[in-house]
């Protein structure tokens, strides 16, 4: 409690935000790396002038408090989630980001977040304070305890068959190809600070020029929970530490060019156009009032049935009806049967489900025989000729559609659809006019409206065969 | 006005848009990959910030810091996504970010499966997350609704530096409606008096949720309960459908209130007097009028959910039991049937 600051630039004058008596010292240990390195960023931020367009993150750990200190703004976040955070400020605002984390936090519940916002390059400087052990909550084991080291949840020593070995996160970043700039540094002596000095400096540079994702390691001193006086532990850290993880630059690929994001356009104009509003239908005010009608389509994955189902939806949309469109949906889209239930009201819509419906449209067998007694008393099944002899319940009118034979002999074979949905169009039973049918088609064909004319043919060609056949 | 024919999870990324949506961020899960999918697609097309994030862990919290730069920001998911969020969205109440989130419900618990469920409720509706905060939460019933409800619960968020949920399920999401495009859209400003955008007048601000002083966490939690008060007597909403002289009063949002609005017009066909309260925000609860249908005419309450009573415990505390609250419900995700409701009439 007793590290002062003095003469910092780019922190508090006094760190009201802490509260209590000693307003000009930070809540570190005497003898811990992070005051050094809170001065060494502020500093930064102050000589690049980045105070007014800096956002930094505080972590939780030992630098959850980081927001005491720095003049800049500052947002606190969750246990391993600053690169997170870190990404949505970047990409909201294309500000300087700072993320400043210990390594539990960065190296054990935010090794995914650390690594994916890495590996997108995200425009954000990362601090990683490695002292090699959970410091906060009282001196657990980190990712980065060393082999042998005793911590208070590795009371003998982190032992490799158990726990694993120390992840060298600046090893791991260096192979991914976004990160602009890695390098691993100390904060033991003069000559260890000035380096990091010049690696916080780069690091920072490279933020205010736009340029991406920077990543530098500082070895730190925790004689708290190292339980050894600052002198010993500055000597372990030189002479121990660095053995495991080696100080240097593993990247600076300074010829990387500014990453440029786009500005939002909020415009209702830029929308609208976005949302063809100009193209979708103007909806007609019908004061006709019918009973609704119910469609349910049905038959293997593959066969159109959702389309066929979106194409009568869009008719009665086009002539100003309520339409609901209620597909069955799951492992159904991946092979098996498939269903759709489309709904045609002059007023509310009640259930996009139908239990009843006025018109069966079956594609195949299991379907019909799935659906054809639902139909409502007086009702019509449309079913593929293809199929053969069908037994129609009581009161139902069935008509069989040779539907491939129709495309073929109208000479547009793919039509087979096109030909169902003609069926429903000469029938009358969807109470929806011609036009309504001619403007879900062309709705449907918007993308290749070289085909429009064949399919409208073929529209005529069907209604003519059901006048004799339905 | 011009209308289109859209999935309700199409509807949501056009009525946020429409509210000046500038971020999105999410990750996959059926039954509200639309969301994710269209939003990868307009949201570029109009310079707005799409990013597909690793996890839902990932995807909360960049919309936490988006939402601590003052922009508008969503997520959408589904029940496992959203518990994955949990301790992302309690951070944002407890920091006061106005983020708003879709959850198209799909069936659990566990993997369950994606058909439609409503068994997110409690965890949606009573918080979800660690401590004691609220969401806001809006219920659509139609893909107009999934549009005007999501521009909505923009407004909110940013009324009340709150999250707001809108609270679908899978038939929602998948069902297509037209949908008639917003007449306004938004043009965002941030609001400097709190947020941290990396501006000069944003610089003395602090996005934050820690209180070391337990006097001090004390006097924000009854000030978050303040809030939540006035959010209760200002924000609740909901339809009624044929109460005026009914005896029986179904309660149901969301796709249920679809289908029991067509079981109260069967009901009444056949002579009986059933009636329907649709509640269109699940946090703050109808309660209020639930308590005055209770001493008038209604002898009886139905909820009608797709969840284990979830939401009928709620309809219990608000007329504090005074008429039996009884349950109509289905689960595994089967769409509740109408003669469930029928053969509870």
């Amino acid at each position: 409690m007793s590290e002062k600051i003095i003469e910092s630039t780019g922190l508090y004058k006094s760190f009201p935000r802490k509260g209590g008596a000693a307003q000009t010292a930070t809540h570190y240990c005497p003898g811990c790396g992070h005051g050094v390195l809170t001065k060494l960023i502020g500093e930064a931020l102050h000589d690049l002038e980045l105070q007014d367009k800096a956002v930094l993150i505080s972590p939780v750990g030992c630098a959850v408090f980081a927001y005491y200190y720095f003049d800049c703004g500052n947002i606190q976040v969750p246990h391993g989630r600053a690169p997170a955070v870190a990404t949505g400020v970047s990409r909201a605002t294309d500000k300087v980001v700072i993320s400043y984390q210990g390594d539990g936090d960065l190296a054990s519940i935010g090794l995914n977040e650390t690594l994916q916002a890495a590996n997108r390059g995200e425009k954000i400087a990362v601090f990683f304070v490695n002292n090699t052990v959970y410091g906060m909550t009282g001196g657990q084991m980190a990712p980065t305890t060393l082999v042998g080291e005793k911590t208070v949840t590795c009371p003998n020593g982190r032992d490799p068959m158990t726990q694993g070995y120390p992840v060298h996160m600046c090893e791991l970043i260096n192979n991914l190809k976004a990160p602009v700039y890695i390098e691993r540094v100390a904060l033991t002596d003069p000559a260890h600070v000035m380096q990091a000095r010049k690696a916080i400096r780069k690091a920072l540079e490279i933020q205010k020029e736009g340029k991406g994702y920077t990543f530098v390691e500082v070895l730190s001193a925790c004689p708290t929970n190292l339980k050894m006086s600052t002198t010993e532990t500055n000597k372990w850290v030189n002479e121990v530490m660095t053995k495991e993880y080696p100080l240097g630059k593993l990247r600076d690929n300074t010829e990387a060019t500014e990453v440029v994001r786009p500005a939002s356009d909020f415009s209702k104009e830029a929308l609208d156009k976005v949302f063809g509003a100009a193209k979708s239908e103007e909806k007609a005010a019908s004061s006709e009032d019918l009973p609704d009608v119910q469609v349910k389509i049905a038959g293997f994955g593959g066969q159109g049935v959702l389309s066929l189902g979106t194409m009568i939806a869009q008719a009665g949309l086009s002539v100003g009806r309520n339409v609901s469109w209620y597909p069955s949906y799951g492992p159904e889209q991946r092979g098996g049967t498939s269903n759709c239930s489309v709904t045609l009201a002059t007023h509310a819509i009640g259930s996009p489900v139908i239990y009843r419906p006025d018109l069966l449209v079956a594609m195949n067998r299991p379907s019909l025989e799935k659906f054809k007694n639902d139909v409502k008393p007086g009702g019509v099944i449309v079913y593929d000729a293809i199929m053969g002899e069908v037994e129609m319940p009581a009161g139902i009118k069935g008509i069989a559609v040779p539907a491939q034979q129709l495309a073929d002999e109208a000479g547009n074979p793919k039509g087979a659809n096109t030909v169902m949905f003609g069926v429903i169009a000469a029938l009358g039973v969807t109470r929806l006019p011609d036009v309504a049918f001619r403007n879900a088609l062309a709705n449907s064909f918007a993308k290749k409206p070289q085909l429009i004319p064949v399919n409208e043919k073929l529209l005529d060609f069907v209604r003519d065969w059901a006048k004799t056949h339905a | 006005m011009a209308t289109k024919l859209v999935k309700g999870n199409t509807a949501v990324v056009i009525g946020a848009l429409y509210a000046g949506a500038d971020c999105y961020f999410g990750y996959p899960i059926t039954p509200a990959s639309e969301v994710l999918q269209e939003a990868s697609k307009y949201f570029p097309m109009l310079g707005r910030k799409f990013l597909q994030a690793e996890s839902e862990e990932a995807s909360i919290n960049m919309c936490y810091g988006a939402a601590s730069a003052g922009h508008r920001v969503f997520t959408a998911s589904s029940g496992p996504g959203i518990s994955l969020m949990s301790e992302g969205i309690s951070y944002i109440a407890g920091a006061q970010l106005p983020v708003v989130l879709v959850d198209i419900m799909r069936a659990g618990p566990g993997l369950g499966n994606i058909g439609p469920e409503q068994g997110d409720y409690n965890q949606v509706v009573k918080g979800g997350g660690h401590g004691n905060y609220k969401c806001i939460v809006l219920a659509p019933n139609s893909v107009q609704e999934m549009c005007d409800f999501t521009m909505k619960a923009f407004d909110l968020a940013f009324k009340w530096r709150n999250p707001v949920f809108v609270l679908a399920d899978g038939t929602l999401g998948q069902m297509m409606e037209s949908l008639t495009l917003p007449e306004k859209a938004i043009e965002p400003k941030i609001d400097t008096s709190w947020a941290v955008a990396g501006t000069p007048e944003t610089r003395p601000n602090l996005v934050t949720s820690i209180f070391l002083d337990f006097d001090q966490l004390e006097k924000f939690n009854y000030f978050l309960q303040d809030k939540y008060a006035k959010i209760e007597a200002e924000e609740a909403s909901w339809d009624e459908y044929q109460t005026e002289d009914a005896d029986t009063v179904l309660v149901a949002y969301g796709i249920c209130s679809r289908i029991a609005r067509t079981a109260v017009d069967m009901a009444r066909e056949a002579g009986k007097k059933v009636g329907l309260l649709r509640p269109k925000t699940l946090f703050p609860f109808p309660k209020a009028r639930l308590m005055e249908l209770a001493n008038g005419k209604v002898k009886r309450f139905i909820s009608v959910e797709m969840s284990n009573g979830q939401m009928q415990a709620d309809i219990k505390l608000a007329v504090e039991c005074k008429c039996p609250v009884d349950l109509v419900y289905r689960l595994g995700g089967n769409l509740l049937h109408i003669d469930q409701i029928m053969a509870a009439l």
